[in-house]
């Protein structure tokens, strides 16, 4: 078993009949993605590719079953639409929707912990490329002809990165058991630590890819779990060397705005967790590729 | 986005904040006048740039006649003013705001930030105010408070009552300090700032208690709603390069090298500019196509980076994934063919359609170097940038 998905999990299209929503979903279908039908409020009961079209995602939930949702709601109701699958008992949300306000992220955390958390929704992004465990099922914008199946896990905040780590891999013959794509916000629904956790757990994992980059404290929590609770080896990179102090990099999250959030830093609070680093962005497969083989695992 | 400490202030005012008696002036004339207008015997003459540190940049002035303030606000217009926050190229001076010198007992430093740890806005305080934060936390983080606050209730009273007598504050202003910090609260939150800092909060001889500078930052996503802070952009205060750009939609950071940079996806770009600083070479920017990148787009992207007459090489690194490589090669020969590209070029491209793409470039007769890996695509520039420039 991959973590998040599999070809099992069946999965609602939040902003189904959106041009965006439109396209992706036929791409994510085309690849083994079991959707069963999307959400748009006003065109509940009308079919959209073949697929049935619900009103809310209760209405939705209740029809079909749904376990999980994505959503490609533009950035001013995409917080709602995040609130929306929590309550209606989704438990995998992934939102791809770049530019949400933070304050509205800050809603969504808080609303998110009304429910136990045994039996809160995981939320994966905003502002991200998605999830996709190669060969089963895909949820996200990745070109999915780049990941080839295997035993190594991913987990990053930028979208072209992580192919371009997925693509290094597979010129060495390594696969990928899960990619994640954990989005370039400030504030997220899952941190690296919160996809380690799950890799670490995932017979099917025997490293673990971990790519950052300047801003927030998620790295440095992510290498104090590496350092207490990972058997699995790690290699890590950390984006943004050369970036100036205060400027934002793209992402609206990676910016340098206090001490431990430059990329050099965070590269020294993770080799002190002994965490095996990247040189640099294009040895991200031959340093993991190294590693395995130390360990007698093969790709 | 940030504004300027006087537009801090008027927008901090609707929330109860006292501040000093001001007024913005655009010459010097102009600001002799508004001294007048104020009253009093003694101004503080402040130039407005969209940095802090503005003092120790010779940037705030104390005057005590029309004389001093109008030499002051004549050498300060117009001029040029670096502060570790601007970058080495400065900002220049278009404003001034004049206010009315006032005599300070204490000063105290209250800030407001989205604490990425906890997920909250949290307040930060301190009784040594006047300093910045940096040094507060290096010097005296004795002296440093924080509370988080609940994002379902908002800050309550008996919090902005504790950071108040944890500022050692006489009883008679715990009430004043309380409302102020709870307006700057309101303000964060009403209007999607990122950040609201008062420093210093001053208590004055006569014990008022007065918000001598404002900052404060927007978070850009919330912009559209917050058409009363979106106005108040300035942008005499950006990179000019970065202006230019942003204007056409694309994500750009002007930077101090002379490879210019096009590439798709932030982390791949902040990737890639590393990989050129390891081979010894300097970004001129950094510039994020996005996702979607259409030929007209890749056009657009050459037309910014260019406009920089700094750079030297040009570099694209492209990973296609819901876009095509065929598309970003297209975009590529349009845009030497419509912009005066008189720099060499290397393109890297990798994913969708990628040997179409190199087909077009290497069939397009332009001189246009094509790498197949990211550590080649940074090679190829950085010694193209040398041999560009002898370097």
């Amino acid at each position: 078993m991959s973590i998040l998905l599999d070809a099992s999990t069946s999965t609602l299209i939040q902003g189904f009949t959106g041009r965006i929503g439109t396209f992706h979903s036929a791409e994510m279908r085309e690849y083994g993605t079991k959707i069963v039908g999307g959400v748009t409020p006003g065109k509940g009961g009308t079919t959209h590719d073949g697929l049935p079209v619900f009103n809310t995602v209760k209405g939705a939930v209740d029809e079909t079953g749904a376990e999980a949702s994505i959503v490609f709601v533009p950035p001013p109701f995409a917080a709602d639409a995040i609130m929306e699958a929590a309550d209606a008992g989704i438990k995998l949300c992934i939102c791809i929707t770049d530019g949400i306000p933070a304050r509205d992220m800050i809603r969504v955390k808080r609303y998110m912990r009304r429910y136990r958390q045994d039996n809160r929704m995981r939320l994966i992004g905003p502002n991200c490329a998605g999830v996709i465990s190669p060969g089963k099922a895909m949820l996200g914008i990745m070109p999915g002809h780049i990941y080839m199946p295997g035993r190594v896990g991913i987990v990053g905040r930028s979208g072209t990165l992580g192919y371009e780590a997925a693509s290094q891999l597979k010129s060495f013959g390594i696969g990928v058991s899960t990619s994640v794509g954990i989005g370039g916000d400030p504030i997220n629904g899952s941190s690296f630590k919160d996809i380690l956790e799950l890799f670490e757990a995932d017979p099917e994992t025997d490293g673990v890819m971990m790519i950052g980059e300047i801003g927030g404290p998620q790295e440095a929590e992510a290498a104090e779990y590496i350092r207490d609770h990972m058997s699995k080896p790690v290699v890590a990179y950390v984006a943004g060397l050369s970036a100036p102090k205060g400027k934002r990099m793209g992402h609206a999250g990676a910016i340098i705005s206090a001490f431990g959030e430059s990329a050099q830093e965070k590269v020294v609070i993770l080799k002190s967790a002994d965490v095996t680093i990247a040189p640099n962005p294009s040895e991200l497969g031959s340093t993991m590729a190294d590693i395995l083989a130390r360990l007698g695992k093969v790709a | 986005m940030d504004i300027h400490e006087y537009q801090a202030k008027e927008l901090l005012t609707g929330f109860g904040i006292q501040v000093p008696r001001g007024g913005l002036a655009y010459s010097p004339e102009q600001a002799t006048y508004r001294a007048r207008e104020i009253g009093g015997s003694k101004w503080v003459v402040k130039a407005q740039i969209h940095s802090g540190a503005r003092g120790k940049a010779g940037g705030v002035q104390m005057c005590s006649n029309d004389r001093e303030i109008w030499d002051t606000a004549e050498t300060l217009l117009g001029s040029r003013l670096v502060t570790h926050q601007t970058g080495p190229r400065g900002k220049v001076v278009y404003r001034l705001y004049v206010e009315e010198a006032l005599d300070i007992k204490q000063e105290l430093y209250v800030g407001f930030v989205l604490d990425r740890k906890s997920e909250r806005i949290m307040v930060v305080a301190s009784a040594a105010g006047g300093m910045e934060i940096e040094d507060i936390t290096a010097d005296r983080p004795d002296t440093l408070m924080g509370v988080t606050i609940e994002p379902a209730v908002g800050m309550q009273e008996f919090q902005a009552r504790e950071i108040a007598f944890g500022l050692g504050l006489e009883s008679s202003l715990i009430g004043e300090a309380a409302r102020t910090l709870l307006g700057c609260y309101k303000a964060f939150e009403e209007l999607d700032a990122s950040m609201v800092e008062i420093n210093p909060l001053v208590v004055t001889g006569d014990n008022r208690l007065i918000a001598l500078d404002a900052k404060m930052s927007f978070d850009d996503n919330a912009l559209f709603r917050v058409p009363q802070v979106s106005e108040l952009r300035d942008k005499s205060q950006e990179d000019p390069r970065e202006t230019y750009a942003a204007d056409r939609g694309l994500s750009y950071v002007g930077l101090e090298g002379e490879i210019g940079c096009i590439i798709n996806g932030a982390g791949l770009a902040m990737a890639t500019l590393d990989m050129i600083k390891l081979e010894g070479g300097e970004p001129a920017n950094f510039l994020d196509i996005g996702g979607g990148a259409s030929p007209e787009r890749v056009v657009k992207a050459f037309k910014a980076v260019l406009a920089d007459d700094k750079v030297q090489a040009l570099l694209v690194n492209v990973f296609a994934g819901i876009n095509r490589c065929d598309w970003v090669a297209e975009g590529v020969v349009k845009a030497c063919h419509e912009t005066d590209v008189n720099v060499p070029v290397v393109v890297r491209l990798a994913g969708t359609h990628v040997e179409e793409g190199r087909a077009i470039l290497r069939e397009s007769g332009l001189d246009i170097t094509i790498a197949s890996s990211l550590a080649e695509a940074a090679k190829s520039a950085v010694s193209a940038w040398r041999s560009a420039t002898k370097h």
